[in-house]
């Protein structure tokens, strides 16, 4: 096809489509908690693991986890990245961290974005807290939470997070 | 080949769920399981269905995993695709003997969108979708050209719809019904001539699983085991252009290979979104006139697109197994203008 | 396995960033036609087509392979549309195998393709519902943290994702399919080159591409009459888990080793490192190289990394790793796996040209997907099994 003469090498469709989601009844405690400063979790049920965010589901069990459980918004990194790719829709100033975070009192990592943090001194272990957006504007969105910061905690032993990591 | 019974069956339906996509199918995918009698453990293949448009986002059946009991691992597959397809490929599998039994699902929220417009993306990229035609007007051009060719009318549609709507009553799980006769349904307006309201899909968001298992063992597990005995799909040209509308010829060629026509039909559940494609279908699958057709209400009641045609082979499944008849035609389809066509015939024990 | 099934067609596009000299249908065709060619058929000579490629989002096509059933010679005949995440090429071909080897059909053409440039796959990537905020820009993004745990787990030196990008783009130019040929290539132009996802340089990453292969599968005795021999079947298998759990190893998923353990068995081997003449695995970031190397129990654990120091992955090393320049030179996502078994599949049949390894006689296909948590695989033998 290429040695068509004057063949036409592209066209632009542009495609808009609008969708409404539901959050569903586990993300929605989880949604309206960060409008008051908390962090709730979810579990099928006391003693068993708590899932920061909520997915409605235990994953090990398929159960129905729909006990909510505020965790705390202080943790520990287990794991990061520090990205320095652009992309339109990051709100953050390039190089950032993003990092797992394991909130107290959570039994899964948590996925955010790491700021007021030299990038040289950012380590699996180091203690972090949430920095919440200014009180008139809490919203229904996880960034409710602008980032994760550090904390003066002494670091936690890799043998403690491991599992997480 | 391997005899293959549908054990079991569950669903859910609903105009507009509030519930996200794993909250849905979760209880479905638990009942399923439970009235299978099997162990979630004991299933050996799992394979599901839908699409990433309807959701908006991409791997939309990723999160799905969390409902399914996908720990410890599995064996999985996902088919892009009406459920119906992750049931046959759920029966090759069982085909090839590697594995006895499956758990199939599929799901889908067709309110989070607006489900007609998003199916413009499905024709042709190049040449047709830059004019956004939603899927009820290319279904009103498909009617009208079947009308003309095959002498019917606005009245043998708004019957078929009438009945539907009046079977749907005793359905639990159809989102449109009533006791409206077709003169009634003939003084509405019309949507896409000659296309009126009730000629079109009620679309719904839900999720459908069914429990497939081989041979001897599947007596054990319900009373009256419904066999797979013929299964059967096929795939028409895309362009609109390039094929006649007013006929299905993959569901012809899939119908004979199914063998639909060897044995006498008690009733069929057809996938027809609009109400003339079910005459399409009646022609295309050989049914003779005293088959029952779409005694849930079929899809034109609850459409749940990506789960729907699974659904038609459950509620088929569901009548044999009660007792209703003996052998049933289940049908999926996929694509504008019933581009795809799949035919499953099921017997009782 | 019931039926025995070989692979008697292969065919590849010429991968590239925007193959904007075809179009989707022009793209499926020219792997699907010089498949046939390989195989000495026709569209006719094919009884079902099974397809796969990642998210329709990356097109902006809902279910495009109704669209394309033409182009891929299908009409009148079953076609179906496998979708498993990153894994698809791996699993489309493991369905499309197990028609032939259940005794449904004689031949099937399968094809799996990506074509991101009529899109943005970043974007497509990237797509947020709503309730949540976007924290990484595309794959790299999720991937970086696990290989920092491993780093952290297993004590590999820092350079050794530097040391597996290298050998891959060595081979690369070799294979005359590859999107990325970068002839003056060498260790400090990869370790020098952009950090983007901190511990993962540009160099270390896979490009995106447009692309398709296909492959043409047959039954045992059909096979055994093929112009060029065919690369025998001796397993296939798959395992899913769920993305995030308390105590999930994402390092190191359970689903890929019970996949890999699965697919031995069947092919009856004791001890894969030594049974296994050469592998094609899914590697779209340089360490998961490594990484893989234990989950499909070629080392030990923690030990992977040794592999590429020992020079063991080379083309001319004992266990060489995509001898194609793999996922790293060319990344036509949906196509992705099912080019690796391809590849694998070359190898037996004698097909890879430059690339070839000596001798090859079994040779493992690799694919994985989602958050490392969907795994297809495949062996191929260039004997019956």
């Amino acid at each position: 096809m290429s040695d068509l003469p004057n063949a036409l090498k592209s066209i632009v469709t542009p495609v808009r489509l609008e969708y409404d989601h539901s959050a569903g009844a586990a993300a929605t405690g989880f949604l309206r908690g960060l409008t008051q400063k908390k962090i709730l979790g979810a579990r099928t049920g006391p003693g068993e693991p708590v899932l920061v965010p909520p997915r409605g589901a235990d994953p090990r069990t398929s159960e129905l986890a729909a006990e909510l459980v505020e965790v705390s918004d202080k943790g520990t990194v287990v794991t990061y990245s520090i990205v320095r790719v652009p992309s339109d829709n990051i709100p953050f100033e390039l190089p950032y961290v993003c990092a797992t975070v394991l909130l107290d009192g959570a039994n899964l990592g948590f996925f955010h974005v790491l700021q007021n943090c030299a990038l040289d001194e950012v380590r699996i272990g180091m203690r972090v807290q949430a920095h919440w957006a200014p009180d008139d504007q809490l919203t229904e969105n996880v960034s409710s939470i602008r980032y994760f910061e550090p904390i003066d905690e002494p670091d936690v032993p890799f043998e403690q997070i491991e599992e997480y990591a | 080949m391997r005899d293959v019974a549908i054990v079991s069956f569950a669903q859910s339906n609903a105009a507009r769920e509030d519930r996200n996509e794993v909250e849905i199918l979760l209880p479905v995918v638990k009942a399923a399981v439970a009235s299978s009698q099997l162990e979630r453990s004991e299933i050996g293949f799992t394979c599901s269905g839908s699409s990433d448009f309807l959701q908006g986002q991409p791997f939309a059946f990723v999160m799905a995993l969390d409902g399914v009991g996908a720990w410890p691992p599995i064996k999985e597959s996902h088919v892009e695709m009406d459920g119906a397809w992750a049931l046959y490929e759920a029966w090759v599998k069982i085909q090839t003997g590697e594995v006895d039994s499956a758990l199939v699902y599929a799901f889908g929220k067709t309110s989070s969108g607006d489900l007609a417009e998003v199916q413009a993306l499905q024709l042709d990229p190049y040449c047709v979708t830059q004019l956004w035609p939603d899927a009820d007007s290319v279904a009103g051009i498909q009617a009208r050209l079947y009308m003309e060719r095959a002498g019917r009318s606005e009245r043998d549609l708004a019957e078929v719809a009438a009945r539907s709507l009046r079977d749907a009553q005793s359905n639990p799980h159809a989102v449109a019904k009533g006791d409206r006769d077709a003169e009634k349904l003939l003084a509405e307006p019309y949507r896409t001539s000659p296309l009126r309201d009730h000629d079109c899909p009620a679309n719904s968001d839900g999720a459908t699983a069914i429990v497939v298992m081989a041979g001897e063992r599947a007596k054990t597990l319900c009373e009256r085991p419904v066999w797979i005995r013929g299964f059967d799909h096929r795939i028409d040209p895309p362009a609109l252009g390039a094929r006649d509308l007013t006929r299905a010829p993959s569901a012809e060629i899939a119908a004979a290979r199914a063998g639909v026509g060897d044995d006498k039909v008690d009733l069929a559940e057809l996938s027809a979104p609009y109400t003339h494609q079910e005459l399409i279908l009646r022609e295309a699958l050989g049914l003779a006139d005293d088959v029952r057709i779409n005694p849930s209400g079929g899809t034109l009641c609850a459409h749940t697109m990506m789960s729907c045609g699974l659904n038609r082979i459950g509620d088929a499944a569901q009548r044999i197994a009660a007792g209703e008849g003996d052998r049933a035609v289940a049908h999926a389809s996929q694509g504008h203008c019933l581009q795809q066509n799949m035919v499953c015939v099921l017997e009782g024990e | 396995m019931a039926n025995l099934c070989g692979v008697v067609g292969i065919g590849q596009t010429k991968y590239d960033a925007k193959r904007i000299d075809v179009s989707m249908p022009g793209l499926v065709r020219e792997a699907a036609l010089r498949a046939l060619e390989d195989a000495d058929l026709t569209f006719a000579d094919i009884d079902a087509v099974v397809i796969g490629k990642a998210p329709d989002m990356f097109e902006g096509v809902m279910l495009p392979e109704n669209y394309l059933a033409d182009a891929v010679g299908a009409t009148g005949k079953p076609l179906l549309r496998v979708h498993t995440a990153g894994s698809v090429g791996g699993s489309t071909a493991n369905v499309a195998i197990s028609l032939i080897t259940s005794g449904i059909h004689d031949r099937v053409l399968t094809l799996s393709w990506e074509k991101q440039s009529e899109s943005n796959a970043m974007w497509g990537l990237t797509v947020s519902p709503p309730f949540s905020v976007a924290v990484v820009a595309g794959a790299g993004g999720f991937f970086a943290p696990l290989i920092r745990s491993y780093i952290q787990r297993s004590g590999a030196p820092e350079d050794t994702g530097i040391r597996i990008a290298l050998k891959d783009r060595l081979n690369a130019l070799k294979n005359p399919y590859a999107h990325l040929r970068i002839e003056d290539i060498d260790f400090d132009k990869i370790a020098s080159s952009p950090m983007l996802w901190d511990p993962i340089r540009y160099l270390e990453s896979c490009p995106s591409s447009d692309g398709a292969c296909a492959m043409v599968l047959a039954r045992e005795d059909l096979a055994a009459k093929a112009p060029t021999p065919a690369a025998w079947v001796h397993g296939t298998s798959m395992r899913s888990e769920p993305t995030q759990f308390p105590g999930r190893d994402s390092v190191n998923p359970v689903a890929g080793q019970l996949a890999a353990r699965d697919l031995y068995r069947q092919a009856g081997i004791e001890n894969p490192r030594q049974e296994i003449d050469c592998a094609e695995i899914y590697v779209p970031f340089s360490w998961f190289e490594a990484m893989w190397m234990e989950n499909l129990g070629f080392a030990p654990e923690n030990e992977g990394w040794k592999m590429v120091y020992e020079g063991a992955t080379a083309l001319d090393g004992d266990f060489p790793v995509n001898m194609s320049g793999g996922v790293l030179s060319s990344n036509a996502i949906g196509a992705s796996g099912m080019i690796r078994y391809a590849e694998a599949a070359m190898q037996v049949r004698s097909q890879a040209g430059e690339h070839q390894v000596e001798g090859a006689r079994k040779a493992l296909g690799h694919a994985y997907g989602g958050g490392s948590q969907y795994f297809s695989m495949c062996l191929f033998g260039k004997e019956k099994p």
